[in-house]
């Protein structure tokens, strides 16, 4: 016992007296939550609007005007002729076109109908699709009022579309939890690998190995410290989010920290079995980089869904420990779910513990001989 | 020159068809200097690392501080020390907290640590930089604090795999003036080498070729035996005389 009092004790001084890896353990979880909340959002605020009115009717001006006081489009320039369009979007100083065609209160007044072409920055799709989408809800909308008024009842069908969880969408909703799995599965697995091999390098295991600690010991002394430092990570990842973005956890805090833990040692594990089958930091950094970074950010539906994966990434998928962790936290956070729901996930990850655990054994009695 | 502290029978260590170490059978007296001499690749280290734990033997049998090699490993690691070849210390931590953490590794007690830790730098001359990152030392003196770090808890039989690689002859010179002393107080020396001028230093040697002991005497005897005016004039009969076989 006296020896792993000493052993733990030397592994605190090893993680704060190199300032780099105090400052990745500690600073990386807070950057990379301003960072991904801040700027990373799907929402779009002021999109860059050109007006094409061939018409200049009381018609097309309510709709230029329900656009603006919408709040997420800037009329930037009024345009006159199909080749200034063009112009306006290489040049860039708009992001979405609108162009009605002449007559065009007249027409929808004598035909029921009229056309407004909706032109937009195709070299970014995923802004072009966003922006179509909220000029389309402001036409329907508009087309719907003004029904409304007419006829004195709604015409037709109307889809009235409710986000359960976010209904505001936001994106850090969606960023909290992966980005939880993110920092606890590159502190715990990239860290226990490389500060194992380390000592494998610089031959002090050999010495480790020879005193009167015990193998399960050196473990265990490597493994606690960034047990306890992934958990505060976990805390002050949950914190942030609450107190800066507002993300809720509906769900227990206990239950929320338990399965935090669980998934913690299973990062730790998988860190193990890294450092069993290596000896050297380059490495364990690059298989910890390379095989868990990537993979976590990609194929855990972080960023990505799961669901529309290709079949063989959705197969693979389910061998990344974060993507079972990322279910049972967007579970608890934004759900509320409680453990009768996400058993079967946190079984998962108890058994791919188990099995990484075996796994690192065996390697190392191997090794033994 | 008393009871006899390491004994081995036909120690052998394969690794799948290479033979390491093959057949080994030696004794080691209380107190003495033994010296492991061979050229890289002779399955020195290979044999060190069977006698202190590390490396589970293929067959053979042997009994280290008068414990089993396979069933008693945990007493034999109380009675040894080691220093591995590159006097493995921690570069981040300071002198003082390499020399406590390694007197709290091998189970001393708080108070014996302080005392220890004290005295140890009083006699090493390092009191000055007691609190300086170990990086910051020259070789020579991580070599001797990796040394004294190594037989801090006292044990029966101090194990040194090639402790002077890499170091200046003055330094080495003054680090086996250290490894007399404590051979004089009765630690028992099991040194390994390559430099042919300090298996003169020892009391008996071993010279390994290809995993073989291909003769065990003093240094003295071995001289006369092959006619031979320095200890690097055996060392190359042997080597080539296993060639050419």
């Amino acid at each position: 016992m006296r020896s792993f009092r000493a052993f733990l004790l030397k592994e605190f001084y090893h993680i704060f007296r190199d300032r780099r890896t105090a400052a990745i353990l500690f600073g990386m979880p807070l950057i990379q939550l301003l960072l991904f909340g801040f700027a990373i959002r799907n929402e779009i605020e002021e999109v860059k609007l050109g007006i094409y009115d061939q018409s200049h009717d009381v018609v097309t001006k309510e709709i230029t005007d329900k656009l603006v006081s919408s709040g997420y489009f800037l009329v930037t320039q009024a345009l006159h002729t199909q080749a200034e369009i063009e112009r306006a979007f290489s040049v860039g100083t708009i992001t979405e076109a609108i162009v009605f065609e002449p007559g065009f209160a007249a027409r929808l007044q004598r035909e029921g109908k009229a056309d407004v072409q909706v032109i937009t920055d195709g070299s970014n799709p995923n802004v072009s699709r966003i922006i179509t989408g909220y000029t389309a809800s402001v036409l329907r909308e508009y087309r719907n009022d003004s029904a409304k008024m007419a006829a004195g009842g709604v015409v037709g069908v109307e889809a009235v579309p409710l986000m359960m969880f976010n209904p505001a969408l936001k994106s850090v909703y969606l960023f909290v939890p992966g980005l939880m799995a993110l920092i606890l599965m590159l502190v715990s697995a990239l860290m226990t690998s490389i500060s194992i091999t380390r000592e494998k390098e610089t031959g002090t295991m050999e010495l480790l190995l020879v005193s009167s600690l015990r193998p399960v010991q050196i473990i265990v002394g490597k493994v606690v410290p960034y047990l306890l430092l992934s958990f505060v990570n976990v805390v002050t990842v949950v914190a942030l989010a609450s107190l800066v973005f507002g993300v809720p956890c509906r769900g227990s805090l206990l239950l929320l920290m338990l399965e935090s833990l669980l998934f913690i040692t299973t990062a730790l594990s998988l860190g193990i079995f890294i450092s069993s089958i290596t000896s050297s930091q380059q490495v364990a950094m690059m298989i910890s980089l390379a095989g868990l970074l990537l993979p976590t950010i990609l194929l855990s539906g972080f960023i990505f869904p799961v669901a529309s994966m290709p079949l063989p990434l959705r197969l693979i998928s389910n061998l990344i420990p974060a993507k079972w962790y990322l279910i049972i936290v967007r579970g608890i956070m934004l759900k509320g779910t409680t453990f009768s729901y996400i058993w079967k996930e946190s079984l998962i990850l108890l058994m791919m513990t188990l099995t990484l655990i075996a796994a690192s054994i065996k390697k190392f009695s191997v090794r033994l001989q | 020159m008393s009871e006899t502290v390491i004994h081995t029978e036909k120690l052998s260590k394969r690794f799948g068809d290479f033979v390491a170490v093959d057949a080994l059978s030696f004794s080691v007296r209380g107190g003495e200097i033994f010296g492991f001499l061979g050229a890289n690749g002779a399955g020195k280290t290979t044999a060190i690392r069977m006698l202190t734990g590390l490396l589970a033997p293929t067959s053979g049998s042997a009994t280290v501080a008068g414990f089993d090699l396979y069933t008693s490993s945990e007493q034999i690691k109380r009675n040894i020390g080691y220093m591995s070849q590159r006097f493995s210390l921690y570069d981040d931590l300071t002198v003082r907290e390499n020399i406590r953490f390694f007197a709290g590794i091998y189970g001393l007690s708080g108070k014996v640590i302080k005392e220890k830790t004290s005295s140890l730098l009083e006699t090493l001359g390092l009191v000055e930089v007691a609190d300086a990152r170990l990086a910051s030392l020259p070789l020579g003196w991580k070599q001797k604090l990796a040394f004294s770090v190594a037989i801090l808890h006292e044990p029966k039989i101090v194990f040194l795999d090639e402790p002077t690689g890499g170091v200046d002859p003055v330094t080495r010179r003054r680090f086996w003036d250290m490894i007399y002393e404590a051979s004089e107080r009765g630690l028992t020396i099991f040194v390994t080498t390559h430099y042919m001028d300090e298996a003169e230093y020892c009391d008996r040697l071993c010279i390994m070729v290809n995993g073989r002991a291909a003769v065990l005497d003093t240094p003295e005897a071995m001289k006369r035996h092959y006619g031979a005016e320095s200890m690097n004039e055996v060392f190359l009969h042997l080597a080539r005389g296993k060639q050419a076989e």
